[in-house]
């Protein structure tokens, strides 16, 4: 099986998220990036389907400036067999042009299966699998959290409200990664050694007209000081007071 | 014309409430577009959300009826509401940011050629433009976009708006789900235990951490979410007791669990982590309790006590009972 892998790098999870003078844009000063930790479930889970098959390709892609080139050497180290990086200056956080541009290099590829992480953690939007999905006309799961291939049919199963919901497909198909899908690999010694000999190839993301503009990014509005109601069980009644007076929710 | 098409999830025949809020959204951009708002519903048996929709005061209903739509069909669905949007002349497509919705709007958005948006808390139409409003991040930060293509696809984020309830006489459009190979296939749908109310649905989320000391305490939680009666609180929990295997996934909120909106959360034992704040910052009122007064959950929170989670909760329980019993 062509296996692709759709990638992002993003801020760490504990950066601290500064607004940049432009007011549509962090000021990246300082931040640590990483590979986009939903990513780590999407690589996990090409490798174990290519050691389980014995056989195939485990392609890991992004669409970013250079610096991603530090994240693809990453899964390259983990067991990917080769890395793109499809070149922009932008920061992708417009769902529909991104689907549009990899939907564009993916029909280039062999591949019969996409694999992502279910959202990436900075624009969080959690809309480019089954965008891609349908863009490509693939079959498509989303938010994965247990994948079983048998005879060429993959069987998942994803959270729904109250419910699980458990869904079959054969390939061609995107599937997007959740928490809990598996325990991502890091890269070995090994690895990271074999990875500077694995072909990392540059081309220019072919993006489409912008489908959306960011017309301002602003720290959230600070949750308006709470206040501490007293110790131990003796402030229940005044807690259950404030609820019912102030906030009017009992 | 610009006309706004909510997309309305239907379940067991049953319509789910986050998409009455997506209606009232659909409602206040038509007002400003003056344009219609159609409703369109896909499932089995449509005559239970159709009339419950009626209530809401939008202005149309389509129904995409037929057995083959049963269960959710991402790829089927998509096409059948694409074409109806289509008909509808719909400059905007809007749907709750529910597991349903997440998978299928994106769809809906790449068969219109249109833009999308995802769990937005605000939309708007103003000087000729859609615009809306999410946060990113993880919450440390709100992006506003304007669109730049029709139509403009957004995902709300449950408990951001109220239920429309406007009432009218809207009619009902009955189209019959079409047949064929579907790509994906929905086998089993298996309900978690003991009628649970689903996390993003609650109205009260009492959520656990680490100060609980032991998996067998979460039964303090438990009995706290009980209080408030059947149907309003579900249990939540912290990354950290989940990774230590105390309760599943599917009741974790924050970055990598479920983002919650609800008019009332409880925070115990949860000291706050960036990572927690996340999926419960949007929260209308929030309630910390921890031993530790510096901990960073008291930065949020509403209100707070300090002390012992173990003393401190089955007082709270008791008086929630009572209130409960009292109404």
């Amino acid at each position: 099986m062509d296996i692709v892998v759709c990638i992002k790098r993003v801020p760490a999870t504990d950066a601290t998220i500064k607004i940049a003078a432009d007011g549509k844009s962090i000021d990246t000063t300082g931040v640590q990036f990483v590979l986009n930790a939903y990513d780590e479930f999407a690589v996990e889970q090409a490798l174990k389907i290519k050691e389980q098959l014995g056989t195939g390709t485990v392609t890991v892609v992004t669409i970013g400036s250079k610096d991603a080139q530090k994240e693809l050497r990453d899964t390259l180290g983990r067991g990917a067999d080769k890395a793109v990086l499809l070149t922009t200056d932008q920061w992708m956080h417009d769902g529909a042009s991104t689907a549009a541009a990899l939907a564009a290099w993916i029909k280039t590829q062999p591949c019969n299966l996409v694999l992502c992480g279910r959202q990436a953690m900075d624009s969080d939007n959690n809309q480019l699998p089954a965008n891609l999905a349908t863009r490509l006309g693939f079959a498509c799961i989303t938010e994965v959290t247990k994948l079983t291939l048998e005879n060429g049919t993959f069987t998942a199963e994803r959270d729904i409200e109250g419910a699980r919901e458990v869904v079959t497909c054969k390939t061609p198909a995107v599937i997007s990664c959740h928490k809990g899908l598996n325990e991502p690999r890091l890269p070995s010694l090994k690895g990271i050694m074999a990875a500077k000999k694995k072909p990392l190839e540059e081309a220019a993301a072919q993006l489409p007209a912008a489908t959306v503009e960011i017309v301002s990014l602003t720290l959230p509005p600070a949750r308006a000081a709470g206040r501490i109601i007293g110790n131990g069980a003796a402030a229940v009644p005044a807690l259950i007071a404030a609820l019912r007076n102030e906030a009017k929710v009992l | 014309m610009s006309n706004i098409v909510v997309i309305a999830e239907v379940r067991g025949g049953q319509l789910k409430r986050p998409s009455l809020e997506a209606a009232t959204a659909a409602l206040q951009l038509a007002s400003a577009t003056g344009g219609k708002v159609t409703a369109i519903a896909c499932g089995a048996n449509l005559d239970a959300a159709c009339a419950e929709l009626q209530k809401s005061g939008v202005h149309q209903i389509t129904a995409i009826e037929g057995a083959t739509f049963a269960n959710y069909c991402g790829d089927a669905y998509a096409k059948a509401i694409a074409d109806q949007a289509k008909a509808a002349g719909a400059t905007s497509v809007l749907m709750a940011h529910t597991a349903m919705g997440k998978d299928l709007l994106p769809r809906v958005a790449a068969l219109l050629e249109g833009s999308i948006t995802t769990d937005a808390v605000a939309v708007s139409f103003a000087n000729g433009s859609f615009t809306a409003q999410k946060p990113v991040f993880s919450g440390k930060a709100t992006m506003t976009v304007r669109a730049l293509k029709a139509p403009f696809c957004v995902t709300l984020r449950p408990n951001n708006f109220a239920a429309a309830s406007g009432g009218g006489s809207a009619a009902t459009t009955k189209v019959a789900a079409p047949g064929g190979d579907l790509l994906a296939v929905v086998k089993e749908i298996i309900a978690a235990g003991g009628g649970k109310t689903p996390l993003q649905e609650a109205k009260v989320v009492v959520a656990g951490g680490r100060g609980l000391k032991e998996a067998q305490h979460f039964k303090l939680i438990e009995d706290l979410a009980a209080a408030f009666g059947p149907g309003v609180a579900a249990v939540g929990a912290s990354r950290a007791v989940v990774d230590a295997g105390w309760r599943s996934h599917s009741e974790q909120v924050g970055q990598t669990g479920k983002v919650v909106s609800p008019p009332l959360y409880f925070a115990i034992g949860i000291s706050g982590a960036i990572q927690h704040l996340a999926g419960m910052r949007t929260a209308r009122t929030i309630v910390a309790i921890n031993k530790d007064a510096d901990a960073p959950i008291f930065k949020v929170a509403d209100f707070g006590i300090v002390g012992d989670a173990f003393e401190i909760v089955p007082a709270l329980t008791q008086a929630i009972a009572a209130i409960v019993a009292s109404k």
